[in-house]
């Protein structure tokens, strides 16, 4: 068929069209090759770039892990930034830029039971907070890693993970462990103890100038003044708790005594909570004696919450009430000289008995006897010559001794180690290490 | 100056030295100024307790955010209460147990992990260092050896179903100098914070002796010092004429 005729004055339409689409198809040919140059370029990149986001093992949440490898450490002034976002197509926020050859994941201080074998080249980073927020558990973080050298920068592709709160701290393993060895011992202990009542105590002076301290208390008919510290007990495992339940205990075997000989027992308290615990001690103290009429319970009472408003009220009674003998038992902060200073002035009989190392001092400085450390806790075992608590200082002892044969041996394995170049032994110490 | 400013100098001074008129001996100015400081710190407590415990953390709450699980801390507070009530009175031994029990479960691991394995990990470290030339011992590796030692002994001081007898007893020596070596130095450092805290009062009793503050400690201390004399021969005088001991 001949081709149609075309029309007159016009140029033919079809001629303009394939020169419009010829330069259109050396346009698509040129934007093809540019893309190219630049996709490779930008492939090249994420190929240098991989890595992995995950949710922190065996932690309380709130915190993930990056882990990734680049190529970039040998470059100078190469760095990575670590970019995190909510939304994968959300604004990326930076949340560090590390020079590029540090944070390597074989530097990360980990034990050896959770850390595995880390790819020499592989980085670490544990990211908690975004522009200085905390991240949230159960919310889904987005993250980049960026490596910045000069004015080059390559990306990598987005890595995702959801902070979650894990049930156990596998760091914490042989805390758990030694927790549980050292239970066991003290049971074992226990039972040994039962079996075998007289199981032998040391003498700490301390502990027998108790007796003569209510002896003198009943001799002068002056009342014996007992604290328990300034110790709480609320349940945020400060580090008085145990003194200062060591010290209720104690107070009811010196209840026992000086109900016995018909002492009476003045006991001030800063806190109500010990306040509680401790006149319910002194009312089985006195009942156990055979004396439930000679208690009062105005024998303990509240003063103040307050450190100093205790302390100044505390030396008022010492000074007006004048007692035989005074006992500072529990945890103590600035104020035991202030009130073993007061004490000692008024002529009476102290004992004092704190594993508050600080205070420690002031109190050996102005009672007749203190009772350091660890021998508070052994005071109530001594006294009461109960099973349970012989053998739970029984149990004590051989944790104690676990430790000091571990000290000995693991200080000389290390030396040696390091003179022959052996590293293993470094690894195996690590059970004795307390990991975050 | 504000009337409020010159007040609280002058309040400041006065209970300051009647606090520190007990160096003295125990007299009516000192009972003054522990009563006010014992009063106004429990009532200070009550205050702080209603607004920022009952009604922030528990009446807020639980009313107006529908908290129910604060319901039981409610209970375990309302049972502490029981004891008033002699028929109800063991029922604040189940609180006494929780807090108890929460106590010593919460400090258990934190003292194991601060007091056992912090300690052991610090005290593990080789007694010499290896460097390319060869074998060293000095100062920090002596401070090693030292600090083994001192653990070591000391750990021997605390055993308390070992007889200390014979190469026991001299080992628990050595522990015992350590730990009264330890208690001089924390004596001497704490003693020095002491003496700063007493240096910043004085700053401020002379600051309040100037002019500005109307000589607040001049005044105050010239009336205490007046005071505690009258007092004193008050009481010689009523010494004087009471009768002796076991007289009619």
């Amino acid at each position: 068929m001949a081709p149609l005729p075309s029309v007159s004055g016009f140029p033919d339409p079809s001629a303009g069209s394939r020169h419009r689409s010829g330069r259109l198809g050396w346009l698509l040919l040129l934007g093809l090759v540019f893309a190219l140059v630049v996709g490779t370029k930008a492939l090249a990149s994420d190929s240098r770039l991989t890595g992995e986001a995950f949710d922190m093992p065996g932690d309380g949440g709130g915190s993930i892990g990056l882990r990734w490898q680049g190529n970039f450490e040998e470059m100078a002034e190469a760095h990575y930034q670590i970019v995190l976002s909510d939304r994968e197509q959300g604004v990326f926020q930076p949340v560090v830029t590390l020079p590029a050859n540090t944070h390597y994941e074989k530097n990360r201080v980990a034990p050896w039971w959770m850390s595995g074998t880390p790819h020499p080249q592989a980085h670490f980073l544990q990211v908690s907070t975004v522009a200085e927020s905390p991240l949230l558990n159960g919310r889904r973080y987005f993250v980049k890693i960026l490596a910045l050298i000069g004015d080059e920068r390559f990306e990598s592709r987005v890595f995702s993970a959801v902070p979650q709160p894990n049930w156990f701290q596998w760091a914490k393993l042989n805390n758990f462990l030694f927790m549980l060895a050292f239970s066991a011992s003290v049971l074992l202990s226990i039972r040994s103890a039962r079996t075998k009542p007289t199981l032998f105590l040391r003498r700490i002076p301390g502990i027998d100038a108790v007796e003569e301290a209510i002896g003198r208390a009943a001799e002068t008919g002056r009342p014996i003044v007992y604290l328990t510290g300034s110790g709480e007990l609320t349940g945020r495992g400060d580090a008085s708790n145990m003194s200062t339940i060591a010290a209720t205990v104690l107070l009811g075997e010196v209840a026992k005594r000086s109900a016995v000989s018909g002492t009476a027992i003045k006991v001030p308290h800063r806190s109500p909570i010990v306040m509680a615990i401790a006149q319910d001690m002194v009312k089985d103290a006195y009942r156990t004696a055979g004396r439930p009429d000679g208690h009062a319970d105005e024998s303990n009472f509240f003063i103040a919450a307050d450190q100093f408003a205790y302390t100044a009220a505390v030396d008022g009674i010492m000074l007006r009430e004048r007692p035989a003998a005074n006992f500072f038992i529990g945890y103590y902060y600035a104020e035991s000289l202030l009130l073993a200073e007061t004490g000692a002035a008024t002529g009476a009989m102290q004992i004092a008995g704190t594993d508050a190392e600080h205070q420690l001092p002031f109190f050996i400085a102005t009672c007749d006897y203190t009772l350091i450390g660890e021998e508070l806790y052994a005071a109530s075992a001594y006294l009461s010559r109960d099973p349970a608590l012989v053998g739970t200082l029984r149990g004590q002892d051989l944790g104690k001794g676990f430790l000091l044969v571990g000290l000995v041996a693991g200080t000389g394995l290390l030396t040696l180690g390091d003179m022959t170049g052996v590293t293993i032994w470094e690894t195996a110490v690590q059970i004795f290490h307390d990991f975050r | 100056m504000s009337l409020e400013t010159l007040c609280g100098a002058w309040l400041a001074v006065g209970l300051s030295l009647c606090i520190y008129s007990f160096l003295y001996r125990d007299n009516p100015f000192f009972k003054l100024g522990e009563h006010i400081f014992v009063g106004a710190s429990v009532g200070y407590l009550l205050v702080i307790t209603y607004h920022e415990v009952m009604l922030k953390k528990l009446a807020v709450p639980l009313i107006e955010q529908h908290e129910w699980r604060l319901i039981i801390p409610l209970i375990l507070g309302l049972l502490l209460l029981a004891r008033f009530l002699p028929r109800l009175a063991w029922t604040s031994r189940l609180t006494f147990a929780f807090i108890l029990g929460v106590s010593s479960g919460v400090a258990i691991p934190r003292l194991l992990s601060s007091f056992v394995l912090q300690q052991v990990q610090g005290t593990l470290k080789p007694l010499v260092t290896v460097g390319p030339a060869g074998i060293s011992f000095g100062l920090a590796e002596l401070n090693t050896v030292l600090i083994l030692i001192g653990v070591v002994s000391v750990l021997v001081y605390f055993f308390f179903s070992v007889e200390h007898t014979g190469s026991v007893r001299r080992v628990a020596r050595v522990g015992s100098c350590f730990l009264m070596i330890s208690f001089g130095a924390a004596f001497g450092y704490t003693v020095m914070a002491r003496m700063s805290l007493l240096i910043g009062r004085f700053d401020e009793l002379i600051l309040y002796a100037t002019p500005e503050y109307g000589y607040a400690t001049v005044w105050l201390l010239g009336l205490v010092t007046g005071g505690l004399v009258w007092w004193q021969r008050r009481v010689r005088q009523a010494e004087t004429q009471a009768p002796p001991d076991g007289a009619e």
